[in-house]
């Protein structure tokens, strides 16, 4: 590579020619930051700034490039140096928007602006231009994982948008759950009546589309490789097994409903007058194909009267059943509630809610089943026995507070028992100790050949891990997306434009792959960690805590980095103790040598320093809203934005404290079940790492209050500087840092 | 038989057909979807003056409790403020419904005898179509004395401060109770409401043959 | 010729000597300032009003106002009907409603209708008082009239119930009716738009038949007015007009208050505000006499 030449530029447009002292800061990146060419611009950001700086790689021999203008948020577009290592200091949202413009704050504004050239300066230098990962796969295929209404409309979606897909479907027909369903609720006006579930439809949309390769009887035998490159082998039931290369995954495994035979209380098993759901699907599909009566399993008779039990073995509080709502429910026994009633109105159809969720237009679709005159009854069932003349359901009336509440004489009891994710292995599950019978284990779908697991992480409840508002579809494995109930109880029209937006999301990751490119959330990032091997201590720490099962290990348990397979967040950098992991502009030396460069004023100017430490992805975006709004903070800290909380090395913390900084803020997103971290478990494993920071502040004689975490959402745009104006008083009365001055 | 027992026979155990089809706007209690905004809502149901109050009335007629509906005299404290009409996410009509379900209770004879309200209600329409206009001081006459001379006289006691003050302000005439207002074509009213009545007993009577 | 005419609906309760005859005084002086022309029907009848459902059935109750509505049409053809009764107007509006609503029932009507030798052809407009007062004469017409604003006379605006819900005057909220206060404030009085009891039920005939029910709910209509500052309530109905005034020595037993507040009708206010007499404005058909009012009338 040609010899490093930096150059710094700073903008006078935005108030930072009138606010600051822009010569002097010229001054500052020539003497202090070393940097031989350092120029000032009115409008950096223009056509005409923009070409001053593309003239000076061309012709001047720039390799790096330091701008002191806006925040790294803004601008990209003009500010684009692919081929450079860029460096910004931020001194519009760092600097003039968050002071006050007064003649006392001028002093202080200008000492930030100062720093934030000396610090990006120092970064520029640590920093190379990444080169983009050079281990690419160019499969454009997509792998669908599930023949049901998710798996279907993957494919259909991404067929239509001009990529080919392999979709394996383990039973011997196209349909899935929805393929047992006699009719669904209605998703046109007027929202009356159940509706064609259109899966005949589907499933011959997929038969006749040359782009889908269908295979039936079949199951995912091996999953190996990166996005873009997968290996897939495909066992079916013939014995033989076929290889596809696919560029990225959609799993729509799907569900299976709750088993009733749990449920003896219900009648559950006990009785074939009591059903689940499907079950009276099944009926109802023997109707129609007869003479359209529903008939009662035990002796063939016309139901005359049937009473639907919602919640059954739902939203369970003492743990024994399932916890959650499925949410699909109250509209399926409103539906097949219909089903008896649009046959004949006499038939007596009764549904026990606690809590009727009919969202949308299943509000509705409600009405029309209270028009049809089917009873909607407000109570808790307590038990259900059934007789030689009919079953007796007992419940609690909630509104009349009827503890002793019964229905007698019912031919048909429906269960409503929701929806169990067909997930895979728990890869984190701990096993059972003890006697008891052996659990049966889950067979794995995907059979990733991943040194983490067979299968996708999941979260809760045995759903496959989303982020249910930013990142719905995203798996903790790059280029796999879920779709459908197998990441969250869902109903048809949900599954299909979920299948949709995971669609999109996996084309986008295999173009991604293929241009050596990060996916989500740093979309476009070309660098990637790279690791110096000759000084590892094969400690696994990488291939362990790796949020995205990107690190495999070799036989001689040296990490085997797949840059496909990785978001770029550098928890494995965060976590390598002897720091041999980094990437090209990200490292323990680019942000190392920002912490440094700070000029640390002696402890009688009564200039506390402090340092945060702001993740790029939530806390640092706050902090330039708050600038936006014109939030004013203390002049005394220095932001340095971090890919995540997990990418700390704890060697940052260390050198600041002895270089006389009187305080680290942390500010990294909320972390456990409900995390907002974009790289799921990065925030944490950083927190774990930061909680033995205590011993550190005892062996320098520091109080612990001088390293605060902060958990900081993007909404906090009036409460981070409140947080560190009061963090800056609060060290002002612990007094100076001792390390000032050595 | 009476009227009642024929009405239960009839119906049997279907309480809400039997609501539906005999009580003005009954047909709207299916459409109830459990809330209790209306119940929220009543100016004396504040007052626990409800032993059911409309929600729950609602509920008891899908559950089939006939008996408790129509002798409870939970409806007839119903001031038609029309508060629950208007608050009603499902538009119920339940100010009528209520007056419906009492009407229906005292058309059967088994609503409370002694309620007030009921008694005043019949007093009221009574009063009104006597003559074609309302006579205020035989009215308030025939509710002080609905249960006998002496505690009419204790009743008219209670309010002489009221009438006095009311006479003396021009609102209240005490000749009235040698006529008062009316109307003149009395005739034509009587034959007309004669006929209205007529007319309303034969559809609810074909409802309840058809 | 007067600028506006309208069929008149009196109602019971404003003939001579009932209970809201004041009502009518006023409205009189009123419209004759406002040249408004109110000829009443002839041979009206009652309304059969909220309460008398127990025994008024559906059709009976519907004929009797259909019978207005045709003598309407027959002795005063194409004007509309004004109430100045809430309970009149929302009875008569209510049968319009459904009568418009059902064939059936229209045809039932017409059946029983005939045996008084009447007939309707065209369903009339029920309008009440404020709906003229706002809609057709509208607050700056009304305004021009006033001689004698009622300056510093605090006024809480008691809506109630019927002349508010289930139809409520066009373009008025619920919970929150303004018109009233709005025409506080037109007759240069002071409004307490922050009223909290103004549309609370007075309880209707329940003070009748169940006294103790409907005074608690007076007691509170009141009891808010004078924390709010009023020196008196206006409400535009006649019901609640009797219900919160007469009652108050009543309540002042059972409750040991002392409430001795005036309880106008807002026609009251405009004629005196119009610089009309008390004897005009009927002041002398209160129960708890309104000084202020008399005063500035005697002005």
């Amino acid at each position: 590579m040609a010899e490093t030449k930096v150059a710094a530029y700073i903008c006078k447009g935005c108030g930072l020619g009138e606010r600051l002292d822009t010569d002097a800061l010229v001054k500052i990146a020539q003497k202090d930051g070393k940097v031989p060419m350092a120029k000032t611009h009115d409008f950096l950001c223009s056509a005409d700034g923009v070409a001053m700086i593309r003239n000076d790689v061309a012709n001047e021999g720039v390799t790096h490039i330091m701008i002191g203008a806006c925040s790294r948020r803004a601008k990209t577009e003009a500010f684009h140096f692919p081929e450079n290592a860029v460096a910004r200091a931020n001194l519009r949202e760092g600097v003039v928007w968050i002071r006050p413009d007064t003649e006392e704050a001028r002093e202080t504004t200008q000492d930030m602006a100062e720093d934030y050239i000396r610090m990006g300066c120092a970064e520029v230098k640590a920093m190379a231009a990444p080169g983009g990962n050079p281990n690419t796969g160019s499969s454009k295929t997509l792998l669908v994982v599930g023949g049901g209404v998710t798996g279907m409309t993957t494919a259909i979606e991404a067929s239509k948008t001009g990529y080919p897909v392999v979709l394996v479907e383990k039973t011997g027909a196209l349909g899935g759950m929805a393929g047992q369903l006699w009719k669904r609720m209605p998703v046109h006006e007027p929202f009356k009546s159940p509706a064609d579930t259109g899966v005949a439809d589907l499933a011959a949309q997929v038969m006749g589309d040359s782009n889908i390769k269908v295979y039936l009887n079949a199951t995912i035998a091996k999953t190996d490789g990166a996005p873009g490159r997968f290996v897939v082998q495909i066992a079916t039931e013939s014995g033989a097994t076929h290889t596809e290369d696919i560029g990225a995954i959609v799993q729509a495994s799907g569900f299976t409903t709750y088993d009733m035979n749990k449920l003896p209380e219900l009648g559950g098993g006990k009785s074939p007058n009591v059903v689940d759901q499907l079950g009276l699907e099944a009926l109802a599909k023997a109707a129609a194909a007869g003479d359209g009566v529903i008939r009662r399993p035990s002796d063939n008779q016309p139901v005359k009267s049937v009473v639907f039990v919602q919640c059954a073995g739902q939203r369970d509080p003492s743990g024994t059943h399932l916890a959650y709502c499925s949410g699909f429910c109250c509209n399926a026994s409103i539906k097949q509630a219909m089903y008896f009633k649009d046959a004949n109105p006499s038939v007596d159809t009764t549904i026990i809610y606690t809590d009727l969720r009919t969202p949308g237009n299943g509000e509705d679709f409600y009405r029309s089943a209270q028009e049809k005159g089917v009873i909607f009854t407000k109570g808790k069932v307590s038990g259900v026995q059934p007789g030689s003349n009919g079953s007796t359901v007992s419940f609690h009336d909630l509104i009349l507070d009827d503890a002793n509440a019964t229905i007698a004489d019912v031919d048909l009891v429906v269960l409503a028992t929701g929806q169990v994710p067909n997930s895979g292995v728990d890869i984190f599950a701990v096993p059972k100790e003890g006697e008891g019978e052996p659990e049966v284990k889950p067979i794995s779908i995907l059979n990733l050949n991943y040194r983490q697991g067979t299968d996708v992480p999941q979260l809760k409840q045995g759903f496959t891990d989303s982020h249910f508002i930013c990142f719905p579809y995203e798996t903790r494995r790059t280029g796999i997306y879920t779709a459908g109930p197998v990441r969250r109880p869902m109903d048809i029209a949900q599954a299909r434009e979920d299948a949709t937006g995971a669609a999109l999301k996996a084309i986008q990751a295999l173009e991604n792959a293929e241009l050596g490119r990060a996916a989500h959330p740093r979309s476009g990032d070309l660098s990637f960690p790279k690791v110096r091997l000759e000084g590892c201590t094969q400690c696994k720490r990488c291939t362990v805590e790796c949020p995205f099962g990107a690190i495999d290990e070799d036989e001689k348990r040296f990490p085997v980095f797949n840059e496909s397979r990785c978001r770029r967040c550098g928890t494995c950098m965060g976590a390598c103790p002897v720091r041999v992991i980094s990437f090209e502009n990200y490292s323990v030396n680019t942000v190392g040598a920002q912490v440094k460069a700070v000029d640390i004023p002696d402890e009688f100017s009564e200039k506390p320093r402090i340092l945060i430490l702001a993740c790029e992805n939530d806390a640092y975006p706050a902090l330039d809203m708050a600038a936006m709004n014109r939030n004013e903070y203390s002049a005394f800290v220095r932001v340095i934005p971090i890919r995540c909380l997990g990418s700390v090395n704890t060697i940052w913390v260390t050198d600041a404290l002895n270089a006389g900084y009187d305080g680290v803020m942390m500010m990294g997103c909320k972390s456990g079940d409900e995390y907002q971290c974009h790289f799921v478990k990065g925030s944490e494993l950083g927190r774990v790492r930061m909680s033995k920071i205590d011993d550190t502040l005892k062996t320098l004689n520091l109080e612990t209050e001088r390293v605060r975490d902060l958990e900081v959402a993007i909404t906090d745009i009036e409460r981070v500087p409140e947080m560190i104006n009061k963090y800056v008083e609060e060290l002002v009365a612990i007094g100076p840092s001792p390390f000032k001055g050595f | 038989m009476s009227a009642n027992t024929a009405m239960a026979e009839k119906y049997r155990n279907n309480f809400l057909k039997e609501i539906e089809e005999q009580v003005e706007m009954g047909d709207w209690v299916k459409m109830c979807m459990q809330c209790g905004v209306c119940s929220g809502s009543c100016p004396t149901n504040f007052q626990s003056a409800w032993e059911h109050p409309p929600q729950e009335l609602f509920m008891m007629i899908r559950a089939g409790k006939r008996e408790e509906v129509l002798t409870t005299t939970s409806m007839w404290n119903c001031t038609s403020c029309y508060n629950c009409i208007v608050r009603c996410p499902r538009k119920l009509p339940i100010t009528h419904i209520m007056h419906g379900i009492a009407e229906y209770a005292h058309r059967l004879g088994v609503a409370p005898k002694m309620q007030p309200t009921r008694f005043f209600s019949g007093l009221f329409w009574k009063n009104a179509t006597k003559t074609g206009r309302v006579n205020e001081l035989k009215l308030s006459m025939g509710l002080y004395f609905k249960n006998g001379f002496g505690a009419g006289v204790k009743e008219g006691m209670k309010m002489k401060d009221v009438a006095l003050g009311l006479i003396k302000a021009k609102r209240l005439n005490p000749f009235e109770i040698l006529g008062g207002h009316t109307c003149k074509d009395q005739k034509g009213i009587q034959a007309m409401l004669k006929k209205a009545y007529e007319i309303e007993r034969s559809r609810k009577a074909a409802k309840t043959a058809g | 010729m007067a600028k506006h005419e309208y069929a008149f609906y009196p109602g019971c309760s404003s003939q001579k000597g009932a209970s809201a005859s004041n009502y009518l005084t006023s409205v009189e002086s009123m419209c004759k300032t406002l040249d408004v022309k109110l000829t009443e029907i002839p041979d009206w009848n009652c309304c059969g009003a909220s309460i008398g459902y127990a025994e008024a059935g559906e059709l009976p109750r519907h004929v009797m106002n259909a019978r207005n509505f045709a003598l309407s049409e027959k002795n005063l053809p194409g004007q509309e009907i004004v109430a100045t009764c809430a309970a009149c107007w929302l009875g008569a509006r209510e049968t319009r409603e459904r009568l418009t609503h059902s064939d059936t029932l229209m045809a039932d009507t017409k059946e029983a209708l005939k045996e008084a030798g009447l007939t309707i052809n065209e369903m009339p407009e029920i309008r009440h008082m404020v709906e003229v007062l706002i809609e057709d004469i509208g607050f700056d017409e009304m305004k021009k009239h006033v001689k004698k604003p009622l300056e510093g006379v605090k006024i809480a605006g008691y809506v109630g119930c019927q002349t508010n819900r289930p139809f409520g005057v066009d373009g008025e909220s619920f919970e929150n009716p303004k018109y009233l206060d709005n025409m506080v404030e037109m007759v240069g009085a002071t409004p307490i738009p922050e009223y909290d009891m103004k549309v609370t039920c007075c309880g209707g005939a329940l003070a009748f038949s169940e006294p103790d029910k409907a005074q608690a709910q007076i007691k509170d209509i009141i009891e808010s007015a004078y924390d709010h500052g009023a020196e008196m309530i206006v409400t535009p109905c006649p019901l609640c007009q009797a219900n919160v005034e007469i009652y108050q020595g009543q309540i002042n037993q059972k409750y040991g208050t002392k409430f001795n507040i005036p309880v106008m009708y807002y026609s009251q206010l405009m004629v005196v505000a119009y610089g009309g007499s008390a004897k005009e404005a009927a002041l002398n058909g209160q129960l708890i006499r309104a000084r202020r009012l008399e005063e500035i009338a005697a002005k």
